[in-house]
């Protein structure tokens, strides 16, 4: 029977334009936080998103996609599949059957890129392009590879339990946003930090950046399905809500508490949106991602707007505080909420009769977050071991354009 | 009255500003200049950094004292300025004739503040 047969062309076209969507979501991350630093580091946030773009793009095709998805029972995947070695056009069930399996790979690829990527706004403004280098190579292949070998993977342990991370919103969004987290508080807080954001050098870079990573989400999130159907329909569907319901939610916010409706909030909170439908976006519907919209963006204001100053610690630009914090709420909300009557593939949760669900959402987020808070920890200690973390405090007072890159983002007189 | 126009490295920008406050010196004008001193602008801004052409970024400072404050001022620019390299920038201190403060149209050392 030739393999080919079983190909779905609409599926097929479908992941590959989802792939090619979700990889605009680096450059478009590069912009959003781009956007939000000081001028004097603007290129070296889109060089860190930039080069990780083609880093992480080689560790995949030559070991990493071998790690997260060939079939273990182990810690993470197999070797067999270094340098996609039999990983060919025919699709490969475990993870979907209609579509070749280097599509599935492709689209993959875009996930494991953009999740380092994420930890870039936790260090902004500090961190040594060297180590930085070393940094997202052991990360991605430490942390990033386990965890998605754990629920995605064939074998992984946590998708044998049951649990249900539809696009990623524990193995991207709660993962990277932990680390960001625990880099921040490595690396300790920027020269000058007064436990307030310095304002934004080009709120329309941000903004643009915001744009297209909504527009890439939807490839992030309905193109999961691996299949024109039903399911990325809902999906996609239910990202737009939630992004449209988060962004006001934190607009209207902002307007009663500080008192004016701002730009940067509405796109934080459209993003914090994106972030926690992730991972239900496949197993829930519009009115679960309503009010999923309203509470990522509740949690993730007070994260930011309270909590992080009193606490003090500088997540620069709120890695944690937004896309971590939400994709964690999203974890647990995918477990209240998911229905089968939504996507018959999935299970349902605690307020369809099954609070098991709910157990199982909790012992995933809790053995990533573990995971990736240890795990980051060793990882910044290797780095700061073999080449260095933080830039010296001239180079942070000229800006790392300047000192780690040599070149001006911006001319002054032509 | 004085003038006080002061030619400052950009990262030297905040410990100058920092300095001034404390001086108690809070009114000052601030823009974005390029400049070369002797050295034609191929000084390096940093261990091998060469800025592109002959023109380096610089920030002028312009702040309006009474005659009291000029030396505070001059001493608390060096202090955060000086850094012993080439391209440290300079001080210049002008006469000023006149001063109006433009909400309450007061002039003199009383617009100065």
């Amino acid at each position: 029977m030739n393999d080919n047969l079983a190909i779905n062309s609409g599926d097929t076209a479908w992941v590959l334009m989802a792939a090619a969507l979700v990889f605009l979501m680096t450059p478009g991350l590069a912009f959003f936080y781009g956007g939000l630093v000081r001028r004097k580091n603007v290129l070296s946030i889109l060089m860190q998103c930039f080069i990780a773009l083609c880093v992480l793009s080689l560790q995949w095709v030559l070991f990493g996609y071998s790690l997260c998805f060939a079939p273990s029972d182990g810690f993470w995947g197999g070797f067999q599949w270094f340098c996609l070695n039999g990983v060919g056009s025919a699709p490969f069930s475990d993870y979907s059957s209609t579509i070749p399996h280097q599509a599935f790979v492709i689209f993959q690829m875009m996930f494991a890129i953009i999740t380092p990527a994420l930890i870039i706004g936790a260090f902004a403004e500090r961190m040594k392009f060297s180590g930085y280098l070393i940094f997202i190579l052991l990360w991605a292949t430490f942390i990033y590879d386990p965890i998605c070998h754990w629920i995605w993977g064939s074998g992984g342990w946590l998708r044998n339990m049951g649990m249900l991370d539809f696009a990623g919103g524990t193995v991207i969004h709660a993962n990277a946003g932990i680390a960001a987290l625990v880099t921040a508080l490595v690396l300790g807080k920027r020269k000058g930090y007064q436990n307030m954001p310095k304002p934004p050098h080009n709120l329309p870079f941000a903004v643009l950046g915001a744009g297209l990573l909504w527009f890439g989400w939807f490839g992030f999130n309905a193109g999961s399905a691996l299949g024109a159907n039903n399911v990325a329909v809902n999906a996609f569907l239910v990202t737009n809500t939630a992004a449209a319901t988060a962004g006001l939610t934190w607009m209207l916010l902002e307007w009663v508490f500080n008192g004016t409706p701002t730009m940067l909030g509405a796109i934080t909170g459209a993003v914090a949106g994106l972030a926690g439908i992730t991972q239900a976006s496949g197993f829930v519907g519009v009115v679960p991602s309503i009010i999923i919209g309203i509470l990522v963006s509740l949690f993730c204001f007070i994260a930011v707007a309270v909590i992080k100053p009193k606490l003090g610690y500088d997540d620069s630009l709120d890695a944690f505080g937004v896309h971590g914090i939400s994709g964690i709420l999203g974890a647990i909300a995918t477990g209240f909420f998911a229905s089968k009557a939504i996507n018959p593939g999935g299970a349902d949760g605690f307020f369809f009769g099954n609070p098991h669900q709910l157990a199982v959402q909790l012992i995933g987020i809790g053995a990533t977050a573990v995971y990736a808070l240890v795990g980051t920890f060793l990882i910044m200690k290797i780095v700061d071991a073999l080449v260095g973390l933080r830039v010296e405090e001239k180079e942070e007072a000229i800006g790392l354009d300047l000192s780690q890159h040599h070149e001006g983002a911006y001319t002054v007189l032509e | 009255m004085k003038l006080v126009i002061a030619i400052i490295k950009p990262d030297r920008f905040e410990a100058v500003r920092d300095e001034l406050y404390k001086a108690q010196i809070n009114l000052m004008t601030v823009s974005e200049v390029m400049g070369h001193g002797r050295q034609m602008g191929v000084a390096e801004v940093y261990r091998g950094v060469k800025e592109m052409g002959n023109f380096l970024r610089k920030i002028r400072l312009e702040i309006a004292v009474n005659e009291n404050f000029v030396e505070p001022a001059v001493k608390a620019i060096i202090k955060g300025a000086k850094t012993g390299e080439t391209g440290d920038g300079k001080i210049f201190v002008l006469d000023l004739k006149e001063c109006y403060r433009i909400r309450t149209v007061e002039s003199g050392n009383l617009a100065i503040g």
